[in-house]
């Protein structure tokens, strides 16, 4: 079973936000693997563990997202590859498409594991895309995956409602939260993961012409919400406090 | 200059859902003579295109077929392509739902151009069509617009208002004949939460809890409140790992990102991650016994107190409250 999971790196969930001149600061920022793909990197070494094969991790980005790499490595992933994108203009989901197609256009696959959404940009649309270019079937939200033989037993979030679902290999599954509990790299994770294969590829290894990955959309403006003033604190006895509560929520925000 | 835009409605469990009139309204907003063709999927769809005509549409488009029963994505996107390919609209737009969030990529794959994923709003600056979305869970926000080929956008529920109701409204029904082959995707079954009736995305009220409920039980006390003010259960990542409630629950910069015109947020902290994914509601109150809550900072009233004792009175108060109105 040959098995790849796509994963960003992205900035820590606890980080707050800066902008300066239109980016996004990320000095000094703490980054880690985009939390619903280390499910996805979780779910690909159980699989492996269970039905054999070879776990790939696979991300596009900049030489940073090495540290990241390494990480799913010391996890207990086999190998993995960094696609360089610098070189492209506005970059967007589009470009990140045109990459990871040309680069499975070489492989051979039976799944594709990747996180539902990535908490920074959060559009969620590569697990489609890539799956709509590779001519493969897509099933998104994964919260429980079970393989028999050629077959994909998907149990996948509907906003709530649980729909489960049968699919052939080779299929592209998103993974969504409750998967399952991503493992921490143990220490000799750790020191083998630092010898394991990590290969660098750029446009040019992947044959991809610079101008056919730019972006199909463009960020104009970058901006950060207005902050939020500290409102009342209510006083007095319990009883005076909630009848003063119920009071504003209807005459003075209306939300009742 | 008018021109013409497909919103694709869509209706679960037998309902429409509102965001689907929110993308009429949106389209509306960027030109108001823009024609809106709207775009019913289904196997039988009945008479859903007269209220798609009272919220703004100007035609109403019917796709039937019986594999459009259950929505899958490849039986969908052939069904869209065909769609787009007979109407050759400006632009597409639906929910950012669930079905929003499968199917428009894949097709946006299909046309070879980009997608605006989850915008809260759209403006027109000069010739560009330029939507705002929520990057970092809300944390911050980028204007985006599309550079080349058709523009594909969701809408988050919430957050751009629907046109006002108009029953007498009408327009022209059409029908279209699509082919649907090779399906990939089997389902199953569909297991519905019958826990609570409220999705949590399009909820105009939230109640959300934290680690302050400290047990299971305790978190029903959330539903009472929830019930009287027809609002939608959330939690904080702290009880959904300490399982006082499912994950479906979450809210935060894991799980959900909400927009409800009040959310209370009922022992919890407001750990960053959790205020990512509900900051830009309306009306914040917040209940906790901490009065150094980080949740107090972002709160629009507050009240500094023992929850269980804090939540019945309210759950009795607001009872009272809405029966009388």
């Amino acid at each position: 079973m040959n098995i790849y999971v796509l994963l960003k790196r992205t900035f820590d969930t606890e980080e707050k936000i800066e902008i300066e001149n239109g980016e996004i600061i990320d000095d000094g920022a703490e980054f880690i693997i985009n939390p619903y793909d280390e499910y996805a990197v979780e779910e690909a070494i159980q699989i492996r563990d269970e039905h054999g094969g070879e776990v790939s991790v696979v991300t596009v980005g900049d030489e940073e997202a090495e540290k990241q790499l390494r990480t799913a490595l010391a996890m207990g992933a086999d190998q993995a590859y960094l696609i360089e994108d610098e070189d492209i203009e506005n970059g967007d989901e589009y470009s990140t498409q045109e990459l990871l197609k040309a680069f499975f256009a070489e492989k051979e696959y039976d799944l594709i594991l990747g996180g539902n959404v990535a908490v920074d940009g959060g559009s969620g649309q590569i697990g489609p895309r890539l799956a709509d270019q590779l001519d493969i079937v897509h099933v998104t939200s994964a919260v429980d995956i079970t393989l028999e033989g050629n077959e994909a037993k998907v149990e996948r979030d509907v906003e709530g409602d649980q729909e489960i679902i049968s699919v052939s290999l080779p299929a592209l599954i998103t993974a969504q939260q409750g998967l399952n509990e991503p493992r921490y790299p143990s220490l000799p994770g750790i020191m083998k993961a630092k010898k394991k294969p990590l290969e660098t590829l750029d446009l040019d290894d992947l044959d991809v012409d610079e101008e056919d990955a730019e972006g199909k959309t463009k960020t104009v403006e970058r901006f950060l919400p207005p902050e939020k003033q500290a409102g009342r604190i209510l006083e007095g006895e319990v009883e005076g406090q909630v009848q003063e509560l119920v009071r504003l929520l209807k005459t003075d925000a209306k939300v009742l | 200059m008018s021109k013409k835009w497909i919103v694709v409605g869509e209706i679960r469990d037998g309902e429409f859902r509102h965001v689907s009139f929110e993308a009429i309204a949106a389209v509306k907003s960027i030109d108001s003579n823009n024609e809106v063709v709207g775009v019913l999927l289904g196997e039988n769809i009945s008479d859903f295109d007269k209220t798609m005509f009272a919220y703004g549409a100007d035609r109403v488009l019917k796709v039937e077929h019986p594999d459009l029963q259950q929505y899958t994505p490849d039986a969908y996107s052939q069904a869209l392509m065909q769609v787009i390919e007979s109407e050759e609209p400006e632009g597409v737009l639906m929910g950012h739902t669930s079905i929003g969030r499968d199917l428009l990529p894949k097709v946006a794959s299909k046309c070879g151009t980009g997608l605006v994923s989850d915008f809260v709003s759209v403006e027109v600056v000069g010739e560009e069509t330029i939507f705002t979305r929520p990057i970092y869970s809300g944390k911050a926000f980028e204007k985006k617009a599309i550079t080349d080929g058709k523009i594909f956008a969701t809408l988050r529920p919430n957050n751009i208002s629907a046109l006002e109701k108009d029953e007498s409204r009408d327009g022209d029904v059409s029908t279209l004949d699509v082919n649907i082959k090779d399906l990939r995707t089997t389902i199953k079954e569909v297991v519905k939460n019958t826990t609570s009736g409220v999705d949590l995305s399009e909820a105009k009220t939230i109640v959300s809890g934290g680690r302050g409920l400290k047990s299971a039980e305790n978190f029903q006390l959330l539903d009472d409140l929830a019930e009287v003010l027809g609002a939608a259960v959330g939690a904080s990542r702290g009880a959904c790992d300490a399982e006082y409630c499912d994950y479906a629950l979450q809210i935060g910069q894991t799980g959900k990102v909400v927009t409800p015109d009040l959310y209370i947020a009922v022992g919890l902290s407001g750990a960053i991650q959790h205020v990512a994914g509900m900051s830009n509601s309306k009306v914040i109150v917040a209940i906790n016994k901490d009065p150094e809550a980080e949740i107090f900072k972002i709160a629009d009233y507050g009240i500094v107190g023992d929850l269980f004792e804090v939540i019945p009175i309210l759950t009795e108060a607001l009872r009272q409250e809405l029966v009388q109105s």
